[in-house]
């Protein structure tokens, strides 16, 4: 049993890890942090499912950690490092709103996600449903950091970091997808992330910068 | 109250006193070490004082009687403090005069005498000063009072010697709360005692100063209690970091003198451990420009927040 | 025999509290009648009839604080006065009794200072200040008694009516009669909503007795518009954010020591009121409620902190600080509302004993505050912080006794703002354990805008007096600024003596306000047994010993001093201060009022509404000019006066000017009678 707390309290300190990951994403002002961060957010992600791979011995769990491994860890954030370098934007990441009212919103919203999955966890039959409001509270705050910024690329790795949050909710509610949706949804984040490559490229073309607002002025008048 | 109780209160504060400037000395050797330099001897904060005490005190013409008293009533907080704070023993007479919060509003004590006597003589160098500190100060607070609601949460007690006896006997070893606290109370300590990345205490640019151009009217004795008292400062936050986060060799309450002899080399042992961190996190960041630094306390409050609702969220629900 | 003889009376005094207290209120009318004999003497009115008031003031502070250690049951009495079937009833209890030692302890201080401060010349005569001044100080007296509606509106209104004429007693200068309009409007508007307040309160009765308001059952929704109403109104006598506009504008405008009654005796009367309805009349019954009162609260503070940062005028940055010190006092109220209607009594207690404590060390340092600027008002004839400086050698009392008051004020150990804060912010500790869902999560962030607001005040206050009293002279005539008289600094004095022994000796505090705590949500705070420290949960939870704090400082202050001088030596040199190579240094190059607060104005930008004028780089004249407005003036006030302007003057059609007109409305309106009675 003394194990079994341990681990239980190693997925704690994970889940709180990807929380903190999350508002660093939100706060970080260079291009290119973000993209480690993203990395680092695999990394915890691989060592939890790993460890309720381990827990609940179940071994298709494994194979998701390890598709998280080499996806989301190194392949992954290889093509968007390339793809800044080439695109010229590593380092200034303009926000909309400055940093300290972000702040403010994502506690709220974290509180907000807190509150909303008390009720869940009790309905739940994993041992790691207490970590189900982190997961929650991890996707609401990729989608505040797509909100709250101006350059595509910020973008894109929250809309990747949300996918994280996504699967981390599913690990710790239902011990993992079917492996099929897991590979469909693995191929389909690949190819967005090409596509979105080529677009960025379009972009920068079109209007000299990936600057979004630019992208107001396509609207007809 | 046991007798002997006392012996331990006094002791505590005599070590305090004459450990801080070996501690600043340490901090400064580290650094010196991972930047490739060689650092003055470790006792030449000593040194320092000395020269000091035996100068002649030049005062400015204006001052007035507050300017002359402030490094008294400073090195005054600063025992008082080392006197709550249990470093070595819980067994504190005089712990039970405050708990953390009022350990607070201490620290506040010294910082407002320090920048009101700045403001006395009237220069724009000091006024800048106290202007600047007392803006790190207020965004210091809210961090540091969330840091001490997570242990209230914790271990059911804001009072010191309570915290470190229910610690100290039922370790949770990982408790995320914990690590959120203890990363946002480094970052306070950076803060509060005037170290990279909020004010660098090395400088001798004016206009980069916080810490320095509050001081800079002060010379021999008056310097020499007010270096002190700042050595005394970095000492107390170290100990309070040490009782919350690492207490493990702290004589608890009651033990024989055995005990106290372990936790009197444990607490050295610790402390060199912590100096060292420390230059190593001075060493590895660049000072923050000072609009930025609230940044900075808005991370480390966020940070102390996020451990508070991390607790509510996981800890109340599995009861560990 | 003597000592027989006062020992007798004393006995009687003391076994009929509320016969007593009535004679010794009656005394300040009687003293207001007196000032109306020789009106302009200075001499009969400022230094004779105000020293008495003085003493009159004391007697009701050792009779409220005698009747509130000695736990006597709540005394009513019946007065033979008012209307034929109105009578005034009043009563004495342990809030009012707390409410009143405030008044007696803090208008003692004020009076003695009053009596050296006033001088001929200045507006009105001085009998008719001296009028005004006790009328009012009686009234006040007259609200805490109130037992019934009616008599509390009399009481209130006379209120009023006698500060109005107290700020307006300059009232050649047209900014003060300004001033003093708004003051007098916002008054009456808040005395409108506690009469709707009370007139839902009755519950269909028809009898406007507190009793009969207790005893009264009202459906959740008229008790929540009754206490919504009963918010706005002594809000905004308080001077609670967003009904706050007339607090900046009022207290600069008056003398120094009317200034001093407002901030602290007449905005705790809309406390005593907001407490007796929301906990005595209306029973705290929804939890709803406290979280109202805490966000208000809450936002109060912060605001008036953030605005105190960016003033440049001594006394409007003092009125803003009292707005911050009322949000202070209601996040504790807010506190005990919701810990009350979740049933967690012993925490009510403790918020709102940390409530009331600072309601009282308000009074005592806010005043003391005030009348310090009267003092360098009289002093220098200037009110800008750009045109002081440096008075600490000129004034050395004042500046000794305004070091104790902004200490104080800041929240420092081992003074009595810290006491207050203290319970507040442990208070605060114990929220987690609410049961309702969000809530519990986010009041804990309300703590750290506690803890912001606190270390605000203490950076105010440190501009506050750092740019008045510390540093170089701004304008060369503030060298002949003379130090305070001796009634002025015993005011000061007593003053500070109170600070100072709360702060060292909170447990009598304590005690005082667990009494009240434990009429209002039936709680008392525990005395702790030991008379060294206080510890209102448990000792190993929370501890504070103020004697410790002073007595360890002082002794290591003394120790080090011997020391240095024995070990070292005690050699001064007089040299020039430190000028980084630039010899020609004036006073104008040290931090004005506007520097000091530029982090502030930086960082809370959006709090405020600003007009900058900045200098071009090729200007040969350089400006620079900053005007910062309330927010809350252009978005609410100025549309709703806007308004009520359009709105009357639709109607100004009726008057037409014509006689024929005004009689077919006076006949329309008999046609009308005629029908709805036959």
């Amino acid at each position: 049993m003394l194990r079994s707390h341990l681990d239980v309290e190693l997925l704690k300190l994970l889940a709180a890890g990807m929380l903190l990951i999350s508002f660093a994403m939100l706060s970080t002002r260079r291009t290119q942090q973000l993209i480690t961060l993203f990395a680092w957010q695999g990394v915890v992600l691989f060592l939890s499912t790993s460890l309720v791979a381990h827990e609940a011995r179940l071994t298709e769990l494994y194979f998701s950690a390890g598709l998280t491994l080499i996806l989301k860890v190194i392949t992954l954030p290889l093509i968007l490092h390339t793809l800044i370098k080439r695109l010229g934007a590593q380092w200034d990441n303009e926000r909309l709103v400055n940093i300290p009212i972000t702040m403010l919103v994502g506690l709220v919203l974290v509180i907000f996600a807190f509150g909303l999955a008390q009720p869940i966890s009790q309905l739940a039959t994993t041992i790691t449903r207490h970590t189900i409001g982190i997961a929650l509270a991890v996707i609401l705050l990729s989608f505040l950091m797509m909100i709250t910024r101006r350059k595509a690329v910020t973008q894109v790795i929250g809309f990747l970091a949300m996918e994280n949050g996504l699967f981390f909710a599913a690990t710790s509610a239902t011990y993992g997808m079917p492996m099929v949706i897991e590979l469909g949804i693995a191929l389909d984040l690949l190819v967005a992330v090409f596509i979105l490559g080529i677009f960025f490229f379009q972009i920068r073309e079109q209007f000299d910068s990936l600057d979004l607002h630019h992208l107001e002025s396509l609207r007809e008048e | 109250m046991r007798g002997i109780a006392f012996v331990w209160q006094f002791g505590e504060v005599i070590l305090a006193i004459a450990l801080a400037p070996l501690f600043s000395g340490w901090i400064a050797q580290c650094r010196a070490w991972m930047q490739n330099r060689t650092a003055p001897p470790l006792t030449q904060q000593y040194r320092m004082l000395r020269k000091l005490f035996n100068k002649d005190a030049a005062l400015a013409e204006d001052a007035s009687r507050l300017f002359r008293t402030a490094p008294y009533v400073l090195f005054g907080t600063m025992v008082l403090a080392a006197a709550i704070i249990p470093s070595v023993v819980t067994d504190l007479p005089f712990a039970r005069a405050a708990d953390a919060i009022a350990l607070i509003g201490l620290f506040a004590t010294a910082r407002v005498f320090q920048a009101l006597a700045a403001m006395d003589i009237g220069t724009a160098f000091g006024t800048l000063g106290a202007r600047r500190e007392m803006m790190v100060g207020f965004l210091a607070e809210p961090a540091i009072l969330m840091v001490f609601f997570n242990a209230f949460l914790l271990f059911g007690s804001t009072a010191l010697t309570s915290l470190v006896d229910n610690y100290a006997t039922h370790p949770s070893l990982i408790d995320p709360s914990v690590v959120f606290a203890a990363i946002a109370f480094v970052m306070v300590l950076l803060a509060e005692n005037a170290r990279i990345p909020i004010d660098n205490p090395a400088t001798h640019l004016e206009l980069t100063m916080i810490h320095e151009a509050m001081v800079l009217e002060y010379s021999a004795r008056h310097l020499a209690l007010i270096e002190w008292a700042s050595n005394l400062k970095l000492f107390n936050y170290a100990c309070i970091g040490i009782a919350l986060f690492i207490p493990w060799g702290i004589a608890i309450h009651g033990a024989a003198v055995g005990a106290v002899l372990i936790a009197l080399v444990t607490l050295i042992l610790k402390l060199a451990l912590c100096g060292a961190a420390l230059a190593l996190i001075e060493s590895v960041s660049a000072k923050l420009r000072i609009f930025r630094a609230p940044e900075f306390m808005a991370m480390a409050f966020l940070i102390a927040v996020l451990g508070l609702l991390v607790h509510l969220l996981l800890g109340a629900n599995t009861g560990a | 025999m003597i000592a027989q003889f006062w020992g007798n009376f004393l006995s009687t005094v003391f076994s009929h509290p509320l016969d007593s207290t009535l004679l010794v209120v009656a005394c300040w009318p009687l003293i207001a009648l007196a000032c109306l004999l020789r009106p302009h003497s200075i001499r009969y009115v400022a230094r004779f009839l105000f020293p008495v008031g003085a003493l009159v003031c004391v007697a009701m502070f050792l009779l409220a604080g005698t009747f509130l250690i000695s736990g006597h049951a709540p005394q009513v009495m019946t007065l033979p006065l008012g209307l034929p079937d109105l009578p005034f009833h009043v009563r004495l209890d342990a809030l009012s009794a707390f409410f009143l030692l405030i008044l007696g302890l803090a208008g003692a201080g004020i009076s003695t200072f009053a009596a050296g401060y006033f001088r001929s010349g200045e507006g009105t005569a001085p009998g008719l200040l001296g009028l005004h001044y006790h009328v009012f100080l009686a009234s006040m007296a007259v609200v805490m008694l109130a037992d019934d509606a009616y008599l509390f509106m009399v009481a209130w209104e006379t209120m009023a009516l006698a500060s109005y004429f107290l700020v307006t007693s300059q009232h050649r200068i047209p900014e003060i009669r300004r001033a003093g309009f708004l003051y007098l409007l916002m008054a009456h508007i808040g005395a409108v909503c506690i009469l709707l307040s009370f007139g839902v309160m009755q519950g269909g009765s028809w009898q406007f007795t507190f009793d009969a308001m207790r005893s009264a059952s009202l459906a959740p929704f008229w008790a929540s518009v009754a206490f919504t109403l009963a918010l706005l109104g002594f809000g905004a006598k308080a001077g609670l954010v967003p009904m706050h506009v007339w607090l900046p504008e009022a207290h600069p405008a008056a003398p120094s020591p009317v200034s001093a009654m407002m901030s602290g005796l007449m905005l705790k009367t809309a406390i005593y009121g907001m407490l007796r309805i929301t906990f005595d009349l209306l029973h705290v019954q929804f939890w709803q409620w406290g979280v109202a009162v805490l966000a208000l609260g809450l936002f109060s503070a912060l605001f008036g902190a953030i605005f105190a940062g960016v003033q440049t005028d001594m006394k409007r940055l003092l009125a803003y600080s009292s707005i911050e010190n009322v949000g202070l006092i209601f996040t504790g109220i807010g506190l005990s509302i919701l810990f009350a209607a979740s049933d967690l009594r012993l925490f009510a207690a403790l918020a709102l004993a940390a409530a009331l404590i600072h309601a009282l060390n308000h009074s005592l340092f806010k005043s003391m505050l005030f009348l310090a600027t009267g003092s360098v008002l009289h002093a220098t004839r200037q009110r800008s912080l750009g045109k002081l400086g440096g008075l600490i050698r000129f004034m050395p009392w004042v500046a000794a006794l305004a070091l104790i008051g902004t200490l104080a004020i800041a929240g420092l150990p081992p003074l009595n703002g810290f006491v207050s804060e203290w319970l507040l912010l442990q208070s605060f500790l114990y929220t987690p354990r609410l049961p309702h869902a969000f809530i519990n999560m986010l009041i804990p962030l309300g703590a750290a805008s506690l803890a912001l607001t606190v270390a605000l005040a203490a950076y105010v206050m440190v501009k506050f007096y750092g740019v008045i009293f510390l540093g170089q002279p701004r304008e060369t005539s503030l060298a002949q600024a003379h130090d305070a008289n001796w009634l002025e600094r015993l005011g000061l004095g007593w003053l500070a003596a109170g600070c100072i022994a709360i702060g060292v000796q909170p447990q009598l505090a304590l005690h005082a306000a667990g009494k009240s705590t434990g009429m209002l949500v039936g709680q008392t705070i525990a005395p702790d047994p030991s008379v060294w420290r206080i510890a209102p949960i448990a000792p190993e939870q929370a501890s504070y010993s103020g004697w410790i704090f002073l007595a360890v400082i002082l002794c290591t202050v003394a120790v080090t001093f011997l020391a240095v001088r024995l070990l070292a030596h005690g050699r001064i040199r007089r040299t020039a201060p430190w000028d980084c190579g630039y010899p020609w240094q004036t006073s104008r190059m040290q931090d004005t009022a506007e520097g000091f607060g530029q982090p502030i104005r930086h960082m809370f930008g959006t709090f405020f509404r600003m007009e900058r004028e900045l200098p071009a780089p090729t200007d040969l004249a350089p400006r620079y000019r900053v005007h910062i407005e309330d927010r809350f003036w252009r978005t609410l006030y100025q549309p709703i006066a806007a308004a009520v302007q359009r709105l009357a003057d639709a109607v100004s059609f009726l008057q037409g000017g014509r006689l024929a007109i005004y009689l077919l409305f006076s006949f329309l309106t008999l046609l009308g009678l005629l029908v709805f009675v036959l």
